[in-house]
């Protein structure tokens, strides 16, 4: 009786929440905040990344309908975090640095979305194809 | 799952109890506007202590309670937003623009108290 929204463990040890309707949104930020305790982070840092995964998911839904939001372990080095990437095959977007200024929206949020998330992350990467999809890629390291 | 708002005086008092879905959110918002006429209430608290996240939608939503039920002819005051929270709206850069805000319920109950008060014509 797993839902769609329910995440799906898969063999690298990764977190996959489909994203097809607004309850999903919670259940991936939940699910992110979870990981994020689970892997020492602080209860701020842990607000920040489920804020995070939330707006993700939000854009997801907004722009592309459906979509999935990854939670991973991140390792490089000494390193040791969490990483985020919030993939769909929605329209993709035609300017990314547009994006990712303040105040700049096509769809119906705020305009507080990518930027917002960027700030939010230690370390943020989007690749975008139009007519193919959007993949987002935030990394928050352990301090 | 439905915020129970509870009247107290001339308050309403919706005590958010568990993390809320978009339609959660919505229905607060709907449910607020309406009895705040209902029970001719001069003020609402939202009571957000147990929220982990704020995020864009959480606050326009709550912008658009406080919208509302001061068209209706009440105040609104939000009350509890933790630390972590605060960080991260901040951080994201979400304002609550003019809308009251209050440490806690006692504070926002002091907040309101004074408010009203003063508002009114014939208070005292």
């Amino acid at each position: 009786m797993a839902s769609e929204g329910e995440p799906r463990p898969t063999s690298r040890g990764e977190a996959v929440v489909r994203i097809a309707s607004a309850a999903d949104i919670v259940i991936a930020r939940q699910r992110g905040r979870e990981l994020a305790a689970g892997l020492g982070f602080s209860r701020s840092d842990q607000t920040v990344i489920a804020t995070a995964i939330s707006e993700l998911a939000r854009n997801i839904l907004e722009y592309a309908t459906v979509g999935d939001i990854v939670l991973a372990e991140a390792q490089r080095g000494a390193r040791a975090g969490l990483v985020i990437v919030a993939r769909d095959r929605g329209p993709g977007i035609a300017d990314i640095g547009q994006a990712l200024q303040d105040g700049y929206s096509t769809g119906r949020g705020l305009g507080i979305g990518l930027p917002g998330v960027r700030r939010l992350m230690d370390e943020f990467d989007i690749a975008s194809e139009v007519g193919k999809g959007t993949r987002v890629t935030g990394r928050k390291w352990l301090p | 799952m439905r915020v129970p708002i509870l009247k107290q005086r001339d308050y309403l008092i919706a005590s958010i109890q568990s993390a809320l879905s978009d339609e959660d959110l919505l229905q607060l918002r709907d449910d607020l506007a309406q009895q705040v006429g209902k029970f001719r209430s001069r003020a609402a608290i939202v009571d957000v202590t147990v929220l982990d996240v704020m995020d864009s939608f959480a606050v326009r939503t709550l912008r658009a309670i406080s919208h509302m039920i001061r068209l209706r002819g009440a105040k609104t005051v939000i009350v509890g937003i933790q630390p972590e929270v605060a960080f991260a709206m901040v951080q994201l850069g979400l304002t609550l623009g003019d809308v009251a805000t209050a440490l806690d319920l006692e504070e926002g109950l002091a907040y309101l108290d004074k408010k009203t008060k003063a508002a009114a014509p014939h208070g005292k």
